[in-house]
């Protein structure tokens, strides 16, 4: 048995103990609040996971009384909820909602912050833990950040306070360390967790179970083996009404700089001792740095950009990206971007990472294909089919997540005639249950002080140093940019990427 | 032995197998041939693999049995075979169906449903037609929720989990020395137990505040209100209290309908007490109250939207809040049943050997 301060009535429990919280979102009228953080927090409370003692505060610009951020609330997750609200669990959990609205450079939203937290602690005779959720535009989080601690939020007797910030965290490598000082310089790293919801998502989470529950793979986990490997972040969708965001971002640092690295070091990383934070980031970390940081010189060779033009979807005539709504016709932002990387370390030194990402391409798709080197010898006849092809071991992280293998085997008949088949493990057929949203794990997590699933500093600087020359190289030569026709594979430049005998897989 | 024969069933719209006076091979054979049809109409169509669940039910009441199976939602088996007790019958009739949803862009994932028609001669023997329909390799989950314990004798050697619901037999002594006996013999999941998992979580959310936890050492009293056929439900918890903190427990008195015990901790003895609560119209807790030497008392209690937590402190100030939380009805116990055949909680054995030990 657990000595009695180690609460002995937690072991085998599913849903760990949360210590009770209070929770600040700024930017509580935003789209991110209303879309994911709220119906996130109503799917908590419905299954019983929130803390026995939770408080919400929201805080933005726009005036507004409680019961009108009550009711907007409301309304949100019923709108937006992945559970059908039951009306009882919403009424109790919006029961005692705060608002406090203000400018975030205004003093006074962090006393009245101050004094509702402080009452909460009081109802509950408890110091409640305080998570401030930063929800903003990224432009806030500074101001935020020096006003919590000018105003003695970032710490509480006999509790503990944590700061979630969403991505993006910074645009360049200068404004992340920028950032990321003026945010140390308030909280110790520990209380801090940067969101990037990629690694809220189940199918993410379950790369590390497949590698490092799998004794199959690792023999062949090496560059003995491996003779390149794809990330893709495809999607055939196109920037819709996000284009004032998406003019500041393109491809590149909306999914190369956080998405597609993560998936990329929890691919390449060493097994951790143990699935504890620190262990887990540190060996990500040590995957970043070993990644050749590109010269100037070098970006051409190693990255391609594009932007789609007009094109077909689904049959339909589709506008090209400089067509679409908010977007100046001379836009020079990239729509595609595609990078070869080597990770230059014992396992991996000599095999090509290519990663690619777009908008409006073929397909929606997200998968990691890992492909083998050839047999070194062929004994078989190739002619009359296809013939043998290396092994390819693809991981599908949406839409229907999943590992498949393909394997050459003898087609029926009486030659030996070798074609590749699949051997496929769909996830969604051997577990039925609904996929928790990213949020609800990640706010969770947060509340709970789990940091795994969350950027460190050092991580995010990491990305940024592989990622800021390629950024720069780019925006000395803005264009024109190749073209893609919507709905196509992309650029045909990024052919030039590849090395060797590979290619891209098709879309 | 009549022909097996498919059709377009109009309910179901599914391709339905329907014998009469059948075999399992036969049955088998047909479950191959629906898989080679429907794959053959859609090739983004294939089969869940999840978990095989066999169910042994009174034909009488399978209607009753098959809608708590359809409304388990999203934990439902990839498998299902439904085996109805007709008294007097010597051959075995079938149907087997299987059903998708078809969604737009994605996998088309189907589920099996197997159902055959049995006599009470076959019970003994039940693993000699039911082991050739499982698929191999799944964890394979046994619930026969209307007794036939020959049954599940005989299929529990195929079978990694045996689903039952200790609240189902009126008897408790007995009903708790049946899933012991099972528990010996593969991993039980217990709808009882199942149903005090919000109360557990809660409790130990309730003492889990560092300044909080010294008091689970003083605890002095509990008392938990069940519904009148669920004093099953709160044996186990009490259970997983005692083995939790290190208590002794003592036998349980009786006096009409209600239970009294006590327990040693290590500084004091704790006075159990177990009260029906008839206002409550579903089976399983109603509340629980904990109090302590110190003269401190947590009660929680089932409210709108979740659980009312009244506590009150050594000087007689009260607390109250909800704790956040949705029912999740009989039929989500069912399908948290078929989740739970998937994973595996050490703390049960250890709480029904308590509750046993209190039950006398």
């Amino acid at each position: 048995m657990a000595t009695v301060e180690e609460n002995p009535l937690s072991e085998a429990l599913e849903r760990l103990p949360v210590h009770p919280t209070t929770l600040v979102i700024f930017g509580a009228t935003g789209d991110l609040a209303h879309r994911k953080l709220l119906p996130a927090l109503y799917n908590l409370a419905h299954e019983g996971a929130l803390p026995e003692r939770f408080n919400l505060i929201g805080s933005a610009r726009r005036e507004m009384s409680d019961d009108a951020f009550r009711e907007t609330a409301r309304d949100s997750i019923r709108r937006f909820s992945r559970t059908p609200p039951h009306e009882p669990v919403l009424t109790a959990l919006l029961s005692d909602i705060r608002y406090v609205s203000g400018t975030f450079d205004d003093p006074a939203i962090y006393d009245k912050l101050s004094r509702i937290a402080t009452e909460f602690d009081a109802q509950a005779a408890l110091p409640l833990n305080r998570v401030f959720y930063l929800s903003t535009a990224p432009g806030f989080f500074p101001v935020i950040v020096s006003s919590l601690g000018a105003s003695g939020l970032d710490h509480t007797e006999g509790a503990e306070v944590r700061v979630v910030i969403e991505k993006p965290f910074g645009t360049d490598l200068e404004t992340a360390l920028v950032l990321n000082r003026a945010v140390l310089s308030v909280f110790d790293e520990p209380q801090v967790y940067r969101i990037d919801h990629y690694l809220g998502k189940e199918t993410v989470q379950n790369m590390l179970a497949f590698r490092f529950a799998n004794g199959m793979f690792e023999p062949l986990w090496n560059r003995n083996f491996i003779d390149y490997v794809q990330i893709t972040a495809a999607e055939d969708i196109g920037i819709g009404s996000r284009a004032g965001y998406y003019e500041k971002a393109g491809a590149f640092r909306d999914l190369v700089q956080n998405h597609m690295l993560q998936l990329l070091t929890l691919l390449c990383m060493e097994p951790p001792v143990t699935f504890s934070a620190d262990e887990v980031r540190g060996e990500k970390v040590k995957v970043l740095h070993a990644i050749h940081t590109p010269t100037a010189e070098e970006v051409p060779d190693l990255a391609v950009r594009g932007q789609y033009g007009p094109g077909l979807y689904a049959g339909e005539p589709v506008p090209g990206y400089r067509e679409e709504e908010d977007v100046p016709a001379d836009s020079t932002t990239e729509t595609y971007a595609a990078l070869r990387l080597e990770v230059d370390n014992w396992r991996w030194a000599g095999v090509p990472f290519y990663l690619r990402t777009g908008k409006r391409l073929a397909r929606k798709v997200t998968e990691i294909a890992v492909t083998l080197k050839p047999v070194p010898h062929l004994a078989f006849a190739q002619e009359g089919s296809v013939g043998v092809r290396p092994n390819q071991l693809v991981l599908t992280v949406q839409p229907n997540e999943g590992v498949s293998l393909s394997l050459g085997a003898k087609i029926p008949g009486t030659r030996m005639r070798i074609r590749p088949v699949n051997m496929e493990f769909l996830y969604g057929t051997s577990f039925m249950s609904q996929s928790p949203e990213a949020y609800e794990r990640l706010i969770l997590d947060a509340m709970r002080g789990e940091a795994t699933l969350f950027t460190r500093d050092d991580e995010v600087e990491a990305q940024w140093r592989i990622c800021d020359p390629v950024l720069s190289a780019w925006a000395q030569t803005p264009g024109p940019l190749p073209q893609y026709p919507a709905g196509s594979a992309g650029p045909a430049e990024a052919g030039g990427l590849l090395r060797g005998d590979a290619h891209w897989r098709s879309l | 032995m009549s022909a097996g024969s498919f059709s377009a069933d109009p309910v179901l719209s599914d391709d339905v197998w329907r014998e009469q006076d059948t075999e399992p091979s036969a049955i088998e054979s047909a479950l191959r041939e629906l898989l080679k049809r429907r794959h053959a109409e859609k090739a983004s169509f294939v089969p869940a693999r999840v978990c095989n669940l066999v169910v042994v039910v009174d034909r009488a009441w399978r209607g009753e049995v098959q809608n708590r199976l359809e409304r388990v939602g999203r934990y439902h088996p990839s498998r299902t075979i439904l085996c109805a007790v007709e008294a007097g019958r010597t051959s075995l009739d079938a149907w087997a169906t299987m059903s998708a949803e078809p969604t737009e862009g994605d996998i088309c994932l189907a589920h099996e449903h197997v159902e055959i028609e049995i006599g009470p001669s076959h019970l003994p023997h039940l693993d000699t037609i039911v082991d050739p329909l499982l698929v191999t390799d799944l964890s394979t989950v046994v619930w026969s929720p209307h007794g036939h314990d020959e049954a599940v004798d005989s299929l529990v050697a195929h079978a990694q989990v045996v689903l039952l619901d200790s609240v189902d037999d009126p008897d408790i002594e007995r009903a708790l020395a049946r899933s012991t006996s099972l528990a010996d013999r593969a991993y039980v999941v217990d709808l009882a137990w199942l149903r005090s998992t919000p109360w557990r979580e809660r409790i130990s959310a309730s003492f889990d505040p560092r300044p909080l936890r010294p008091l689970l050492r003083s605890i002095s009293g509990v008392t938990i209100r069940h519904h009148p056929d669920s004093a099953a439900a709160a044996l186990l918890l009490v259970g997983w209290l005692a083995t939790r903190l290190g208590w002794e427990v003592g036998t349980a008195t009786r006096h009409g309908d209600r239970w009294h015990a006590k327990a040693h901790a290590r500084r004091q003895d704790v006075a159990i007490g177990l009260e029906p609560a008839p206002e409550q119209s579903v089976r399983g807790l109603a509340g629980v109250t904990i109090e302590t030497a110190g003269g401190m008392s947590l009660s929680l209690d089932r409210g709108a939207g979740g659980l009312r937590a009244v506590r009150r402190d050594r000087a007689g100030r009260l607390q109250e809040w909800t704790i956040l939380g949705a029912s999740r009805g009989e039929a989500g116990i069912l399908g948290e049943g078929v989740r739970q055949a998937l994973l595996r909680d050490f703390t049960y054995r250890p709480a029904l050997a308590a509750a046993s030990a209190m039950a006398g």
